[in-house]
C-alpha cells in the first residue's frame, strides 16, 4: 500500500517492530515444537538448536501416542472445547439480539447484568460451582464442564455481540415483518449472517481459555475417562523424574486443533468483512 | 379496496411523545405524500400504519377493518425502505418472492406475479442475481418490485430516492408515477423533500412536529397555506417572511414568495442591494439585502444580470401576499 503519507523508512520501521513482536511472541511456542522432535539429552544439551540427523527423536510423540488414552484426552477437549463454543455463541447472539432489538422494561438492566460477568473471575465461585455439581450428580462429567464454560463465555459474548447486533439495518428486520418472517427467521436467517465477523471475533476470545484451561477440569472431571488435554500433559511431569520428550510433544499436539479452529473462524471473519452485505 | 383511516393516533417512546393525535382519511387508489421536516415523526406514523410499531392509543383502520392487533404480513400492505432492505442472501427473484411464499401461494402463481413486476420495473436480466451485484437505483427497483408482487391494499413508501443520486431520483420518481397510474393502487409516500411531495401526490399531508399541520392538494398547499409553516415549507426557494411591524402592518408577519416579488432598477416598494445572485439558466435567483425588509429572496424567470452590490427594488404582488397573526395562522 502506497499512500501520500507513507515513506520508506517509515514503512521498514513499522514492520521491523512488528517483526520483532511477532519473534518474541512465537519463540517460546517454536521452542517448544522444535525439541519436541530431539532426543532428551539434545533438549539439554543445545535447547535452540534445531533438529539434525544425529538428535532427532520421535520419543516423545511414541511415548504419548502410545499412550492410548492420549487420544481420548483429545477427544474430551475437543468436545468440551466444541460444545461450549456452540453454546455460548447460539445463548450469547440469542440474548445480545433481545437486548438490541426488543424494547422491555428492564432492558438495559438486564444488559448490565449479563455483562456483569466480564469483570468478576468465575473461578472466584468455584466453591459453590463444586457443592452445585456434586449436588446434581454432575461431578467428572464433561457436561459439568460445558456448562461451566458456557457460563464463563456468556458475558463478553452478549456484551460484543449487541453492541454488532444494534448495528444491523432496522429496514432489513422490518422488511422481514412484513414479508412474514417470524422472528426466529429473522434471528437465524437475516440478523446472524450478518453479525457473522463478530461472531467470529467471539469465537476466539472464547475458545482459547477454554481449551487451556486446568482448573476446572482439574477441580470438576480429574477422572482417567474426562481428563482433558491439558489436565492429561500432567501425567509426564512428575514429582521426581519428568518425561520432557513427551510433555513437549503433548504441547505440540495440543496447539493444533486451537490452530485449525483459529483458521476456521479467521477466514469468516475475513469474508464477513470483505463481502459488504448490508448496502 | 385500498382505504385507509387514522383516528387519533397517539405514539409515544417513553415520556417522549412523537405523534400527538393524527387524522386521517384515505380513499382508495389515492397517492398522499406525508412530508415534514427531519424528526417530525413521518417515519413513525408509517410504521404505525405497517404494524411494525404499536401506537400508543388510537386506531388504525384498513379497508374498515380495523387492523390494530394485526401483525404487519396480515395487513395487506408493502413497504419499501430508504436503505432497499433486501435479503442480502436471496437471488432478485427469491427476494421478490418471499414473502408470498411465507404466505403459502402456489408456486405457479408466484412466478406469474414475479414475471409481471420485473417486466414492469425492467428487472428481468437481473433476476438470478443478488443484491451486491446491483446499483443502487437497480436494488431500489427490486424493492419495489418486492412490494409490487404482494398485490397490496396499501403501498407505503419511506423515502425511497433518499439514497440515490440526483438523475436516478428523477427517474425512479417517474417510475413510481408511473406504477401508481398503472396499479390504481393507494400509495402512501414519506419524504422531506417538497418537490417530490408536490409532483407525486393527489393528497399531501403536512406534518410537523407530530401533529398535521395542514393536508390539501399540492396546489392547495401553494395557494393557500394555514399557517406559516405551511408556507414556508412548500415552496422553493422559501416563502420570505418579513416582520409585519416593520413594514407599518398590523399582521406579525407577512409572507410573499420569491416568484411573486418584482424588481426594478428605479422604483419599488422595497429598496435593496444585491448580496448574491444565482444563475440557474431557467431562473436567477437574486438575494437582496432591503432597509424595509431585510434579507428576502427574490426569483426571476429567465436570464437576469445584477452586480453584487447594486441597488434594486423589489415590489410584492399584493394578491399574492399572505397576512399571518401571532398563533402563525394565516389572516383572511
Ligand atoms: N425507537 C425509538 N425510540 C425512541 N425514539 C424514537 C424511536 N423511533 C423514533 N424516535 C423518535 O421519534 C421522532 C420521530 O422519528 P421519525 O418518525 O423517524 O422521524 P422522520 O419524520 O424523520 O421519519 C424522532 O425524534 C426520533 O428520535
Ligand atoms: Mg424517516
Amino acid at each position: 500500500m502506497s499512500t501520500a503519507t507513507s515513506s520508506l523508512p517509515r514503512t521498514i520501521g513499522a514492520h521491523a517492530v512488528l517483526l520483532t513482536y511477532t519473534v518474541i511472541a512465537l519463540f517460546p511456542v517454536i521452542i517448544v515444537i522444535v525439541n519436541s522432535f530431539k532426543s532428551r539429552a539434545a533438549i539439554f544439551g543445545a535447547p535452540l538448536a534445531p533438529p539434525t540427523p544425529k538428535t532427532f527423536d520421535l520419543i516423545g510423540y511414541t511415548t504419548v501416542i502410545g499412550q492410548g488414552d492420549f487420544i481420548h484426552y483429545f477427544q474430551n477437549s475437543l468436545v468440551v472445547t466444541v460444545a461450549s463454543l456452540f453454546f455460548v455463541l447460539l445463548f450469547g447472539a440469542m440474548a445480545a439480539f433481545a437486548l438490541s432489538e426488543y424494547r422491555f422494561r428492564g432492558n438495559s438492566l438486564m444488559g448490565l447484568y449479563l455483562a456483569l460477568g466480564i469483570m468478576i473471575p468465575i473461578r472466584l465461585g468455584t466453591v459453590a460451582i463444586l457443592q452445585l455439581m456434586v449436588a446434581s450428580g454432575l461431578v467428572n462429567t464433561l457436561t459439568a464442564l460445558i456448562l461451566v464454560y458456557t457460563a464463563q463465555g456468556l458475558p463478553l459474548a452478549v456484551f460484543i455481540l449487541s453492541e454488532f447486533m444494534k448495528q444491523v439495518s432496522d429496514d432489513l428486520k422490518n422488511a422481514g415483518r412484513i414479508d412474514g418472517l417470524s422472528e426466529y427467521t429473522i434471528f437465524f436467517r437475516l440478523v446472524l449472517p450478518l453479525v457473522r465477523p463478530s461472531m467470529a471475533t467471539v469465537a476466539v476470545f472464547t475458545m482459547i481459555p477454554i481449551w487451556n484451561d486446568l482448573w476446572f477440569p482439574l477441580i470438576l472431571a480429574p477422572s482417567e475417562e474426562t481428563k482433558t488435554v491439558t489436565l492429561g500433559a500432567q501425567l509426564f511431569l512428575g514429582q521426581f523424574v519428568t518425561n520432557w520428550n513427551a510433555i513437549l510433544a503433548a504441547l505440540s499436539l495440543a496447539i493444533m486443533p486451537v490452530l485449525i479452529l483459529y483458521v476456521i473462524f479467521s477466514r469468516q471473519l475475513i469474508r464477513g468483512i470483505t463481502s459488504g452485505a448490508v448496502k | 379496496m385500498g382505504s385507509l383511516n387514522i383516528e387519533n393516533v397517539k405514539k409515544a417512546f417513553g415520556p417522549v411523545e412523537v405523534l400527538k393525535g393524527i387524522n386521517l382519511e384515505v380513499t382508495d387508489g389515492e397517492f398522499v405524500v406525508f412530508v415534514g421536516p427531519s424528526g417530525c415523526g413521518k417515519s413513525t406514523l408509517l410504521r404505525v400504519i405497517a404494524g411494525l410499531e404499536d401506537s400508543t392509543s388510537g386506531r388504525v383502520v384498513i379497508d374498515g377493518a380495523d387492523v390494530s392487533a394485526t401483525p404487519p404480513a396480515k395487513r395487506g400492505i408493502a413497504m419499501v425502505f430508504q436503505t432497499y432492505a433486501l435479503y442480502p442472501h436471496l437471488t432478485v427473484k427469491n427476494n421478490m418472492g418471499l414473502g408470498l411464499k411465507q404466505a403459502g401461494t402456489p408456486a405457479a402463481e408466484i412466478d406469474r406475479r414475479i414475471g409481471i413486476a420485473s417486466s414492469m420495473l425492467s428487472l428481468e436480466p437481473y433476476l438470478s442475481r443478488r443484491p451486491a451485484e446491483l446499483s443502487g437505483g437497480q436494488r431500489q427497483r427490486v424493492a419495489i418490485g418486492r412490494a409490487v408482487v404482494r398485490e397490496p391494499k396499501l403501498f407505503l413508501f419511506d423515502e425511497p430516492l433518499s439514497n440515490l443520486d440526483a438523475a436516478l431520483r428523477v427517474n425512479t420518481r417517474l417510475e413510481i408515477a408511473q406504477l401508481h397510474r398503472r396499479l390504481k393502487a393507494t400509495m402512501i409516500y414519506v419524504t422531506h423533500d417538497q418537490v417530490e411531495a408536490m409532483t407525486l401526490a393527489d393528497k399531501i399531508v403536512v406534518l410537523n412536529a407530530g401533529k398535521i399541520e395542514q393536508i390539501g392538494g399540492p396546489m392547495e398547499l401553494y395557494n393557500s397555506p394555514a399557517n406559516e409553516f405551511v408556507a414556508g415549507f412548500i415552496g422553493s426557494p422559501k416563502m420570505n417572511f418579513v416582520d409585519g411591524a416593520r413594514l407599518g402592518e398590523t399582521a406579525k408577519t407577512i409572507g410573499v414568495r420569491p416568484e411573486h416579488l418584482t424588481v426594478d432598477a428605479k422604483s419599488g416598494a422595497w429598496k435593496g442591494t444585491v448580496v448574491h445572485a444565482e444563475h440557474l439558466g431557467a431562473d436567477t435567483n437574486l438575494y437582496l439585502d432591503c432597509e424595509k425588509a431585510g434579507l428576502i429572496t427574490v426569483r426571476i424567470f429567465g436570464v437576469y444580470n445584477a452586480e453584487t452590490g447594486a441597488t434594486l427594488y423589489a415590489t410584492p404582488d399584493p394578491a399574492k401576499t399572505y397576512r399571518f397573526g401571532a398563533d402563525g395562522k394565516v389572516l383572511k
